[in-house]
C-alpha cells in the first residue's frame, strides 16, 4: 500500500513488552524528540517509533488539577485523592545522561494518586514508591494483564 | 451515496428494569418496527449498540438473539461497541449501510442492563476501557469529570453554580419525558448541597445508572415516502460523523479541548453544508454537567471558556435560542450506555418530525452529540426534515 515505511529499515517485529503497559514511570521519546506517558507502538504525534526513554521517577511535579473522588470502584481506597500533573521536564532531561536539553518535547503529565487532599492547583509535588496503588483482582481487569504497583505523588516545598 | 432518512422510532421506560438485555433490545426494536410499519422480514440489516452485555450479564452475542426474536432471522447483524457512544457509533453504521446500498432497510436498536450490580461494580466496569497507566489509580469517569471540571472552573473563572444550572435545567426537561427515569425537578440548593462523588462535582452533577432501549429504523430517502402517513413525516441525515482523542486522558494537550467532538462536529456540518447557527435543538452527552460545557464549545455554538455564560443567560433552556437536552439529557433520562446515542436520536428525530409532544420545540436542524469514554471517541449527528 505504502512505500513510506521505509524508516524502520527491517522485517522484525518491534516488541514493545513494558513499553506500552505504563509500569514504570517513564517516557518514551520518539525520532523526533516526542515524549509520552505512556509509551505507544508509534509516536502520537508523528507515527515514528520511540525509541528512547526518559525516566520519571525521580522528577518533580506541578499540580494540573485534582480531585477527591470518594465513590471508588472495588479494590481502590476511599477516598481517592487523584491529580493530573505535569513534570518537570527540564529538571529530567537534565537528570538524564541521554538527552540534551531542548531536545525534547513536552509537555509529559501524568494522572496519579494524591497522598493527600489537602493541595491546589499548581503546587509542587515528587513521586513516592507504592508497592500497591489498588488490589489486584478485586475489579474487572484480569490481574496478571497489568501491573499494580507505581509512585503516588505528594506535595514537596518548591 | 444515497441520502439516508429515519422513518422510526422507539425506546423503553429508562430506569431500573427487570428486563434483561435480550428483553430489553426485543422491546424497543419492536416497538420501532411497529412505528415505522416495517415488518420484520424486510430488514436487510440490524445493527446492536451496546457497550458490555458480556461484562454486565454474561451475555455474548446479542445481535444474532435480537434478529431471532424479532422474526428478522437472514438478516446481516453486527454488534457496534463504542463504549459510551455506541449508540452514535451505531447511528454511523447504520448510516453507512443505508448510503452504500449494502442495504434498504436497517434497524438499530442500542440497549444495556446495568442496574443489577452495585453503583462500584457498574463505575469499574466502564473505567475499564481506561489505559493500565491509568485504572491502576483507580480513576472512573466521574473522577475524569471532577479534575477536569475543576480546571475548567478555575481557569475560566466561571461560578460553580453554572455546572448546577445544567443540572436543574436537564432535570426540568425531563419532566416532559415519560420514559426518563426521573421525572422531577431538583432545585439549585439541591444540587449544591448533595453529596460529593469527585470534587467540586457532587452527586447532582452525574447521570444515574440505568436499564433501558431505544430504536431507529433507516432506509433511503429516495423510499422513505413509501413508508409514512404523511409526506414530511420522516427526517433525514444529513450529517454523520466520528473522531477519536487520546486514549490517556492526561495526554491531552488542553484538558478542556475534547478534538473527538471538534472533529466529529466540523465534519457532520461539512457533510451537512451546515453552521452551528442553524443548529435549532441539540442533544448533548451530559453523563457529566461539565460535559455539556465542553460540547457546546467544541461544536460551536460557545466559545471556548464561555459556554458557561450561554448556561447562565438561560439560552439553554427550552424557550432559550438553542435549547440543549430537551430530552432531560442522560441526566435525568438515564444512561444506559449502548443505548443512550441512539436514544439521543429518538428525541431528535422526534423533535423534527413533531412528535415531541411537551417538549416540542420549532426544529428543522437538530443535533446529537455522543461521547465515549471522556471523549475518548465521539460521534455527531445531524438531522433535518423531509425537504
Ligand atoms: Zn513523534
Amino acid at each position: 500500500m505504502s512505500d513510506h515505511d521505509s524508516t524502520h529499515g527491517d522485517d522484525e517485529p518491534r516488541i514493545r513488552e513494558g513499553h506500552l503497559s505504563g509500569d514504570d514511570l517513564t517516557a518514551y521519546v520518539c525520532t523526533n524528540g516526542h515524549a509520552t506517558f505512556p509509551g505507544h507502538q508509534r509516536c502520537p504525534t508523528c507515527g515514528e517509533s520511540q525509541d528512547a526513554e526518559l525516566d520519571l521517577s525521580e522528577t518533580r511535579a506541578e499540580v494540573v488539577t485534582w480531585t477527591t473522588s470518594t465513590a471508588t470502584p472495588p479494590g481502590v481506597r476511599e477516598p481517592n485523592h487523584l491529580a493530573i500533573v505535569e513534570f518537570d521536564l527540564d529538571a529530567a532531561l537534565e537528570a538524564s545522561q541521554d538527552f540534551t536539553a531542548g531536545t525534547v518535547q513536552g509537555p509529559v503529565r501524568t494522572l496519579a494518586q494524591l497522598t493527600t487532599g489537602d493541595v491546589e492547583s499548581g503546587d509542587v509535588v515528587a513521586p513516592t514508591y507504592v508497592e500497591e496503588l489498588r488490589e489486584p483482582g478485586a475489579g474487572i481487569r484480569e490481574p496478571d494483564s497489568q501491573s499494580w504497583d507505581g509512585y503516588r505523588f505528594e506535595p514537596v516545598e518548591s | 451515496m444515497r441520502d439516508v432518512a429515519i422513518i422510526g422510532a422507539s425506546m423503553t421506560q429508562f430506569g431500573q428494569r427487570d428486563a434483561w438485555i435480550r428483553e430489553l433490545l426485543a422491546e424497543a426494536g419492536d416497538a420501532c418496527l411497529d412505528d415505522a410499519g416495517v415488518e420484520p422480514s424486510a430488514l436487510d440489516h440490524l445493527y446492536v449498540s451496546n457497550m458490555a452485555s458480556g461484562e454486565f450479564e454474561g451475555m455474548t452475542g446479542v445481535p444474532n438473539a435480537l434478529a431471532h426474536d424479532l422474526g428478522a432471522l437472514g438478516a446481516y447483524t453486527q454488534r457496534v461497541d463504542q463504549t459510551s457512544s455506541s449508540g452514535g457509533a451505531g447511528i454511523y453504521a447504520a448510516w453507512q449501510s443505508i448510503a452504500s446500498g449494502a442495504s434498504d432497510a436497517t434497524l438499530l436498536v442500542g440497549g444495556e442492563k446495568m442496574t443489577h450490580k452495585t453503583t462500584a461494580e457498574s463505575t469499574d466496569v466502564i473505567a475499564s476501557l481506561t489505559h493500565p497507566a491509568e485504572y491502576k489509580h483507580g480513576v472512573t469517569l466521574p473522577s475524569f469529570a471532577g479534575l477536569t471540571a475543576r480546571h475548567y472552573l478555575e481557569r475560566f473563572d466561571a461560578p460553580r453554580e453554572s455546572l448546577a444550572k445544567v443540572a436543574v435545567k436537564n432535570h426540568e426537561n425531563g419532566t416532559r419525558n415519560p420514559h426518563a427515569q426521573f421525572q422531577k425537578e431538583v432545585d439549585l440548593e439541591t444540587v449544591l448541597d448533595s453529596p460529593i462523588v469527585a470534587d467540586p462535582l457532587r452527586l447532582y452533577d452525574f447521570c444515574p445508572i440505568t436499564d433501558g432501549s431505544a430504536a431507529l429504523m433507516l432506509v433511503p430517502a429516495e423510499e422513505a415516502e413509501s413508508y409514512v402517513d404523511r409526506a414530511d413525516d420522516y427526517a433525514v441525515i444529513s450529517g454523520v460523523a466520528g473522531a477519536t482523542d487520546t486514549h490517556v486522558v492526561h495526554e491531552r494537550d488542553d484538558p478542556t479541548v475534547m478534538s473527538g467532538v471538534v472533529e466529529s462536529g466540523e465534519r457532520a456540518f461539512d457533510m451537512a453544508g451546515l453552521e452551528p447557527d442553524d443548529v435549532d435543538v441539540a442533544e448533548l452527552h451530559d453523563m457529566f454537567t461539565i460535559l455539556e460545557f465542553l460540547q457546546m464549545e467544541g461544536l460551536g455554538f460557545a466559545e471556548h471558556g464561555e459556554a458557561w455564560e450561554h448556561v447562565e443567560a438561560g439560552e439553554t433552556e427550552m424557550d432559550g435560542d438553542l435549547p440543549i437536552n430537551t430530552s432531560g439529557g442522560l441526566k435525568s433520562k438515564g444512561h444506559p450506555l449502548g443505548a443512550s446515542g441512539v436514544a439521543q436520536g429518538v428525541e431528535i428525530y422526534e423533535q423534527i418530525v413533531g412528535e415531541a409532544g411537551p417538549r416540542q420545540v420549532d426544529a428543522d436542524v437538530a443535533l446529537a452529540c455522543n461521547v465515549g469514554g471522556f471523549g475518548n471517541c465521539v460521534i455527531t449527528t445531524i438531522l433535518e426534515a423531509a425537504a
